[in-house]
Order: C-alpha cells, then structure tokens, then sequence
C-alpha cells in the first residue's frame, strides 16, 4: 500500500515537472492524454464499475460542450460555472435515460441502442437549431484569461488536464472504497444476487449514470476551450463515443488506473501515428493501426493490459 | 400468528400452472422443508416470495405485514434471505468482500461490515479461501458462500433452494450441522431440498408439493409413509405395494 502510495508521488512529481522539457505539440499531445484518461474514467463509473454499457457517452460530452459555451457567449459566464450547468443537464439526461433503461429491464445490447439512439437524436436536432451553430457548429471567442479557461500556452492545458485526471482518479478511488461503489460492484457482478442481498440495483445504477455523464460533460467544456470549435459531428457524434471507451477497455475497465493506463498507450500512437502517415499522404492509415490494436487487445488481453503490467510490477518488485 | 403466512398463492406462465392455490406457514425459529419432484413449482414459490416474480393470485404476509408486490431488495430488507438453487456468486471479488455486499445492508461502517463478514466466513468454514477470487472456488465451497452471503444480511427467514444438491454425504452433514447452529440462533429456515437425508435430518415439518399443489403436509416421519407423497416421488405401484 506504502509502495504504491510512493509509486503515485513519484508520478506526480514527473508530472508536474515534465513540462518544462516539452515542446508546444507534445504538450498538447499529452493535454489529450490526460483528456481522454479523464473522460475514459467517467466512462469506467457506469460501465466498467456498474457493468452498463454506454456507446453514446459522447451526448453527455456534448451536451457539456454547447451549455458552457452558449452560456459563456451569450452571457459571458465563466466556463467555470458553465460546466456545471452543463453537468448537471447531462446528469439530468442521464437519469431519464437510466431511468428508461434500468426500471423497464433494458440491459445488454439493448440498453446500448437506447445510449446510441438517444445520442444520435439529440445531434441531429442540435444540427438544426440555428441558435446553437446548426451543422456548422461554433467557434468560440478567444479570451486567454484562467477565469474564461482559455489559455496562450499549451502549458497552462496540460495543467489543467492533469487537475481533471487525477481528481477523476481521486474520485473513482473513493467511489471504489465507499459503500455505494461496492454495491455497483455488486450490479456489474450479478444484478439479481445483488437484489437477493438487499441492494437496490435500479437506485445504484442510477447514481452511476448521473455521476458518470456529469463527469463526462465537464470534459466538454474543456475540449470546447482547448479546440476553439465545437460542432455536432465532433462533440456529439459516434466517432467520439467510440474514441472514448478505448482507452478504459484497453487499459482495464472497472479500475482506476486502466483508463489511465490506456490513454498513455493509445492517445500517443493516435495523435503521432496520424501525423506521420498524413505526412506521407495516408490520411486514415492510423485508425487501422487502432483498430488491429484494439482487436489484438480485445482477443488476447481481456481484463485490459493493467492486469500484465501489474504482474510484471509484482514480479520486478520482488526480485 | 406465524412468521411467514401465504395464502393461496398461485403463478401460472402462459397455460401452465406453476403454483396453484399453495397455503402454507412458517412459525417463528421453525425449519420447514418444502419437497416435491422435480417441476412441482418448488422454485417458483421462492421466486414469489422473495419478489423476484409477481405472483398472480393469494396473499404473502411476513411479521404480519404484506410483502407481495415489494421488490427482492425491499423484502431482503425486511428479513428474508434467499439462496439460489444455481449459485451465483460475484466471481470477481474475494469471498470476504462477497459476504461484505451482504453485510453492508444492515452495517453502515465497513469495518463493522467486514467484522461480521469475517464472522461469518469463519462459520461458513471459509476463512482459509477468505481472499480468493470466488471465481476459482469448487462447488462444495461456492454453496457454502451463497449461504454465507445470505446470512450476512442478517435475515430471521432463510430461504435455502437445494444448497446440498451436489455435495457428498459427509459435505451434506456439515451443512446439515450448519444450518442447525444457523436454526439455533432463532433463524427460521424454509428449505427446498432433494438430499432427503438433509431433509429428515433438519426439518421440524415438510410441505410436499406436486403440480403447483400442496400434497402432504406434516412430521418428516408421517409425510414420507403418506401415500400420495410415495406415489409422487416414485409412482403408483411403489404406493400401491407399501400400503
């Protein structure tokens, strides 16, 4: 426990260090991994910790996304408090379609097709409401200031990256230790002996949901900020509820460091394996590359590449 | 009044009548054994009970208190714990953090929770395997975790579906002796059951179902010589030769 303990500080110190010795496109490279590690965890708390799987996490990403900045541009409030607004509509959305799937016995594939179709819907109507940028979409006005969480150097990103990662970590740890993330657990494992021991599967589920798209949609409001430009096929669109369960899934779902874990290994490789094949005039080459990882990882690593890296820790450890 | 009363509880699926007009009681620190051939509806009384089916017909009334139509959760709540017949363990968890879930319904703190887990663990005969995944327990061992689990939510009604189905004659005896200590500190136990050794060595009382219906009910000595009961299990000609 000590030895962990250390293992986390010496991460962070590096952390918090490293900048100084990167360049402006590898900390942007590693503002993204310390994006999609973040947006993988909200993910892990409704499917990997509660075992529902979402394929439209990218509607409460969105929904994040359009609050903050149609409030900031409009109202000229801060993303500060914008992304809670934003939280707290996409917990909302959560919650009706938690509520839809888990009282009326959804699960499975068929839970999946109600993340999709409600994700998809809501896009498509986004691309026709003309107050929100229609198909276009939105470029944000640029005003660096820390209150506006705009900023000139890609430095200040990369902090406030890590800030979102490791407080999602710090919170799923928590959740993992606490009596209401062992009783997800509990519904992941088996929701029909959980109810035989007493747990109230639907209210867990639930509490997952909420918390899961709420974290989710904070990760809007950042990637607004950080890109600029927001639109519907790019923040709310299949593309990116497929991109972010990636990293969990490869890395390990339903453990705090796999979604971590897996943004280091595959966010990397995205952003460089595309630059280098764009420059060689393979656009698209790169998401083969991913796909023949992801299928390799999925086929022979089930429990995710964490559970290896942990043997081999053990072992390094003990020698 | 008894602490389990049901009234002709009846549950069909589609044309089938699975329990048709069952009336049976469980008193206060009781074992009553609940036997019948395979399809009698043994199962599906537990599954009305316990909220995990509806049921269509009749009345389920536990301290005095109507529980039908309350879901599984709510009823565990009140004091019934249910084993199932196939074992469900959560096999990615330890054997300890198994009974943890159960123990955590009525223990806030997880220290205490793990306190009576681990009490119960050692009850259960589980303590050696305490930090195993469940996943790689044998049989014998996952029937003894179901039961711990169940009893860690500190139930006073324990329904038990054929948790010695499987087991050998000495691993039968052990639970045997088990669930008289569980009986012992006041839990009454309704128990399906087709280990008829288990059966006649716990029961106070059976209840013999046949066809959804209550065939026989009495002493364990008076039930197996009735011969509706021996004509159920074994046919007419058995029945026929014993009387």
């Amino acid at each position: 426990m000590r030895k962990t303990s250390l293992l986390f500080a010496i991460a962070m110190a590096i952390l918090m260090v490293l900048p100084a010795f990167l360049d402006k496109y590898l900390l942007g490279i590693f503002f993204m991994i310390f994006f999609y590690a973040y947006l993988g965890q909200a993910w892990n708390v409704l499917t990997g910790y509660t075992g529902h799987i979402s394929l439209g996490h990218s509607l409460y990403v969105g929904m994040g996304a359009y609050v903050s900045t149609f409030l900031a541009m409009k109202y000229g409030l801060s993303p500060w408090i914008g992304m809670w607004a934003g939280g707290i509509i996409a917990a909302i959305t959560g919650l009706v379609i938690g509520f839809l799937g888990f009282r009326f016995g959804l699960r499975g594939v068929y839970f999946v097709i109600l993340t999709i179709a409600f994700a998809e819907i809501t896009r498509l109507v986004v691309c026709h409401v003309p107050a929100l940028g229609g198909f276009a979409g939105i470029f944000l006005d640029f005003k660096p200031s820390f209150w506006n969480l705009q900023f000139r150097s890609n430095e200040s990103y990369y902090y406030v990256g890590l800030g979102f990662m490791v407080a999602s970590a710090l919170v799923v740890r928590a959740l993992e230790k606490s009596r209401i993330g062992k009783f997800m657990i509990a519904v992941r494992e088996d929701e029909t002996a959980a109810e035989a021991l007493g747990v109230n599967a639907f209210k867990y589920s639930m509490i997952a949901i909420a918390l899961s798209a709420f974290m989710s949609a904070l990760a809007g409001t950042l990637y607004a900020n950080y890109i600029f430009y927001i639109s519907p096929n790019t923040v709310m669109g299949m593309g990116l509820s497929i991109e972010l369960i990636l990293r969990p899934i490869v890395g390990g779902m339903g453990t705090v460091l796999g979604p971590i874990v897996g943004s280091f290994l595959l966010t990397p490789l995205s952003e460089i394996s595309r630059a280098y094949f764009a420059r060689g005039g393979l656009e698209g080459l790169h998401l083969i590359l991913y796909g023949v990882l992801a299928i390799l990882v999925v086929l022979f690593m089930r429990e995710g590449i964490l559970v290896y890296l942990e043997r081999f820790w053990r072992r390094f450890v003990r020698e | 009044m008894g602490l389990l009363v049901v009234e002709n509880l009846s549950k069909s699926f589609g044309g089938l009548r699975a329990v048709s007009g069952l009336s049976f009681e469980v008193e206060e620190g009781e074992i009553l054994g609940l036997i019948g051939p395979n399809g009698a509806g043994k199962t599906t009384v537990f599954n009305c009970l316990t909220g995990f089916l509806p049921s269509d017909d009749g009345s389920i009334v536990f301290r005095e208190r109507s529980i039908k139509g309350l879901k599984p959760h709510e009823i565990c709540a009140l004091g019934i714990a249910r084993t199932f017949q196939i074992v469900r363990p959560f096999l990615n968890l330890t054997v300890l953090d198994n009974l943890m879930i159960g123990a955590m319904l009525r223990e806030k703190s997880m220290t205490l929770a793990r306190k009576k887990a681990e009490e119960v663990l050692e009850l259960v005969g589980l303590t050696k395997v305490g930090n195993q995944r469940a996943a790689g327990l044998p049989l014998p061992m996952r029937k003894r975790l179901e039961l711990g689990r169940a009893l860690c939510t500190g139930p006073s009604l324990l329904l038990l579906d054929e948790v010695m189905g499987g087991l050998n004659p000495k691993e039968v005896e052990e639970i045997v002796g088990l669930l008289k200590e569980v009986n012992g500190k006041g839990v009454a136990i309704l128990l399906i059951e087709h280990v008829m050794k288990g059966v006649m060595a716990l029961s106070h009382r059976v209840v013999v179902m046949n066809y959804g219906q209550k065939i026989a009910e009495g002493s364990p000595q008076e039930v197996v010589r009735d011969p509706n009961v021996v004509q159920a299990y074994l046919g007419r000609e058995f029945a026929d030769a014993g009387s």
